[in-house]
């Protein structure tokens, strides 16, 4: 591990270094015609270096660069492909979409300038939160992610954006305040085993000596851990800025809020739970788990019934999907571990085409409105299509690859909590209910007049979809191999 | 239970920790926009003062560095920034008040009691000294929360949500002797980049809504 050179390291840097550089170049040029081409030159590079990266750690193994500072193994590498191929493919959505807010003066050019630079500095800050292996700038970098989506959520100026952007900003910041102090617990506990107080918060080292770290204190501390980043996870009842801030920012930042964000927070859970589990010898912090992820999917999938604006019903769908992950990192055995990595990249995949297909959506209705937007297949088919096909994947019919990881997840449940499967099933289909309740008159009903077709870009939604088909289908040996060893670090052993 | 015999910079800890805990009582009593501002810069000097007695006693010198972000940020910039945004939206200078006083008052007393009664498993790991010295700051990141709850102007909020991170400093530099130094510096540009942004939000929702009250942002609703 130790004898690789720099050259190893440099798509790791390089992963890191074009977002925080593009955030710099785009903020003195975003206003220009150029910068969403420039965006998505951007956007295309860190997706192949982080596919270079993605193969070396497949073919050599987990990497922590010199002085311990990176830590990248299959677990996190997957999610750093994962948002670099979404936010690829929404830089592919969001150059034209943005022009067009452009044109027709919803955001001036200093907007623009913020919206590109934060777009890069967002992403950085997402990858620096996988990649980090300090615990320390995992939360610096999680709170960096809410910093620099906050004003994109108050863009427009309307006094909705700015209540939303207001509430995300002091209720996500009062949430990640009790995250730094059950982090500040881990370090406490963990000076009193480690002599050198700087490797102190380190996750290799942490997890080394994790069976001699202090149970009590890491049980607090998980504690204000799962509460502290279960409200960037939007766990109900910490979810109330979640349905705000995804509706009412740019619609290219609810598809990167929505499917990937919810899953970096979920991610710094899953790690912390990775130390405490070891520490405790028990499974208390899944269990706190299950507890939250049940809430919060039972409680999303009713509260999508009584929606009215588009985007806000399809952010309680991701509260209700984040739920179901979280649930099933709580019971924590390999099947279901295996099913909720798997869950979390078909999520991501299928709500970010989602978010794509409703901004198109919205912008051919001039509304989000669900009760205004009508007979979307009549007027221009592929975006009614698009948005058919994503509610079908999302809500979890075969053969998209929601539906695979869902039946793993019950397989799972039936396995550990045979009673609670019942619970499952039930908030299954009253969120399908909900779905469907208002989605097929948007899809199907009588067409309202007045509108002419807009100039959409379907290519990236397409392409989501083929994926998740071919998720749904067979899940290709290379990624199941990944996803597996990633199960076998988390709940030590795999599934194939 | 046994008597300890505390060394001197642990008594002057322990006293800098209940200072910075009676200011956070001083912050949910006053009423005065000006006046709460002044608390809080007095709230950062202690932090201040804290952890330059815990790098000078325990020779952590990269606290120093802390202690000038600290003063730096908390006893300076944050303040000045916001007694002048105060003066520049011309804001009302009296806090309405949420609730009855005296309930918020009983009500932050228990909180500092929930918080020894949460810290109470933490046993045998280290001194009495250090169990207080998390337990207050975990009561003044609980008070900060109050303070955010109690208040209904933005700028009251912010002084919360600063608060709050004084009293997670506070764990960080009296429990543990200082976080490593890459995490302070991190931790610290958050905060500077927070303060800006609710500069800027200030502006914003003062232009929409014609005041600082955030009872006026009630557009967005759980449900229909």
């Amino acid at each position: 591990m130790h004898n690789l050179n720099f050259s190893t390291y440099s798509a790791l840097y390089l992963t890191l270094i074009i977002p925080l550089v593009g955030s710099g170049v785009l903020a003195l040029c975003g206003h220009r015609r150029i910068a969403g081409s420039l965006n998505l030159i951007l956007c295309s590079a860190t997706f192949i270096t982080s596919f270079i990266l993605a193969v070396e750690i497949f073919y050599s193994g987990s990497i922590i660069t010199p002085l311990n500072f990176f830590y990248v193994d299959a677990f996190n590498v997957y999610l750093v492909l994962l948002n670099s191929f979404v936010g690829l493919t929404t830089a592919v959505f969001s150059g034209p979409y943005m022009a067009h807010e452009q044109k027709i003066g919803r955001v001036k050019n200093a907007g623009m300038r913020l919206y590109h630079s934060m777009y890069q500095g967002f992403l950085f800050t997402m990858l620096l939160a996988l990649t980090t292996n300090n615990l320390g700038i995992l939360w610096v970098a999680v709170e960096g992610a809410t910093l620099a989506t906050v004003l994109l959520v108050s863009l427009y100026r309307t006094p909705e954006s700015i209540e939303a952007g207001w509430k995300y900003f002091i209720l996500c910041g009062v949430g990640i305040a009790q995250a730094m102090f059950g982090t500040t617990l881990i370090y406490f506990a963990a000076v009193q085993i480690i002599p050198d107080s700087s490797q102190a918060l380190m996750w290799s080292v942490l997890y080394a000596h994790a069976s001699e770290l202090e149970p009590t204190v890491l049980l607090l501390a998980f504690v204000f851990l799962i509460v502290g980043y279960g409200t960037k996870v939007g766990l109900v009842p910490l979810h109330n800025w979640l349905p705000d801030a995804h509706s009412e920012g740019p619609t290219p930042m609810s598809a990167i809020l929505s499917g990937l964000l919810l899953n970096i927070a979920l991610y710094a859970v899953v790690r912390f739970k990775m130390l405490i589990d070891p520490a405790l010898g028990t499974n208390i912090a899944g269990h706190i788990m299950m507890g939250f992820g049940l809430l919060s999917f039972m409680v999303a999938g009713l509260l999508l019934h009584r929606q009215l604006d588009i985007k806000r019903m399809f952010s309680y769908s991701s509260i209700e999907h984040m739920g179901l992950i979280t649930f099933a990192f709580g019971i924590g055995g390999p099947l279901a571990t295996f099913g909720a990595l798997l869950h979390m990249i078909v999520h991501s995949l299928t709500k970010s085409a989602i978010f794509v297909t409703v901004g198109h959506a919205a912008q051919l209705c001039k509304t989000q409105s669900i009760n205004q937007i009508r007979g979307l297949i009549k007027i221009q088919p592929e975006i009614g299509w698009s948005l058919l096909i994503g509610t079908v994947a999302i809500a979890g019919l075969p053969p998209f690859g929601v539906f695979t990881s869902e039946f793993l997840l019950f397989s799972a449940t039936i396995k550990s909590y045979p009673w609670l499967v019942i619970t499952l099933l039930a908030g299954l289909c009253i969120a399908f209910a909900g779905l469907f309740k208002h989605v097929q008159p948007m899809v199907f009903g009588v067409r309202s007049h007045g509108v002419i077709k807009i100039k959409a870009n379907m290519w990236p939604v397409a392409l989501h979809f083929c994926i998740i088909l071919w998720l749904g289908i067979a899940v290709p040996e290379v990624l199941a191999g990944w996803i597996d060893q990633a199960t076998i670090m988390i709940s030590g052993k795999g599934v194939l | 239970m046994d008597i300890v015999v505390f060394t001197l910079a642990e008594q002057l800890i322990l006293t800098l920790a209940a200072l910075m805990l009676f200011t956070s009582f001083l912050l949910l009593a006053q009423t005065r926009l000006l006046t709460l501002i002044h608390i809080f810069a007095l709230q950062g000097g202690l932090l201040c003062v804290t952890t330059l007695v815990i790098a000078f006693t325990y020779g952590r010198h990269h606290l120093l560095i802390s202690a000038a972000l600290t003063l730096g940020l908390k006893v300076f910039f944050i303040p000045i920034l916001l007694q002048r945004l105060v003066a520049r939206l011309d804001i009302k200078r009296e806090v309405e008040v949420v609730g009855n006083p005296t309930l918020i008052m009983l009500g932050a007393a228990a909180l500092v009691l929930f918080s020894y009664y949460a810290v109470l498993p933490i046993r045998e790991l280290s001194m009495l000294a250090t169990r207080n010295t998390i337990a207050i700051s975990l009561a003044i990141i609980l008070l900060g929360m109050l303070l955010i709850i109690s208040r209904r102007k933005a700028v009251v909020q912010v002084v919360g949500f600063m608060c709050m991170e004084n009293g997670l400093l506070f764990a960080a530099v009296a429990a543990t002797q200082g976080m490593p130094m890459v995490v302070e510096m991190g931790v610290a540009l958050d905060v500077l980049v927070a303060a800006i942004l609710f500069g800027i939000f200030f502006f914003q929702i003062r232009t929409e809504f014609g005041s600082l009250d955030v009872d006026k942002l009630n557009r967005l609703k759980e449900v229909d």
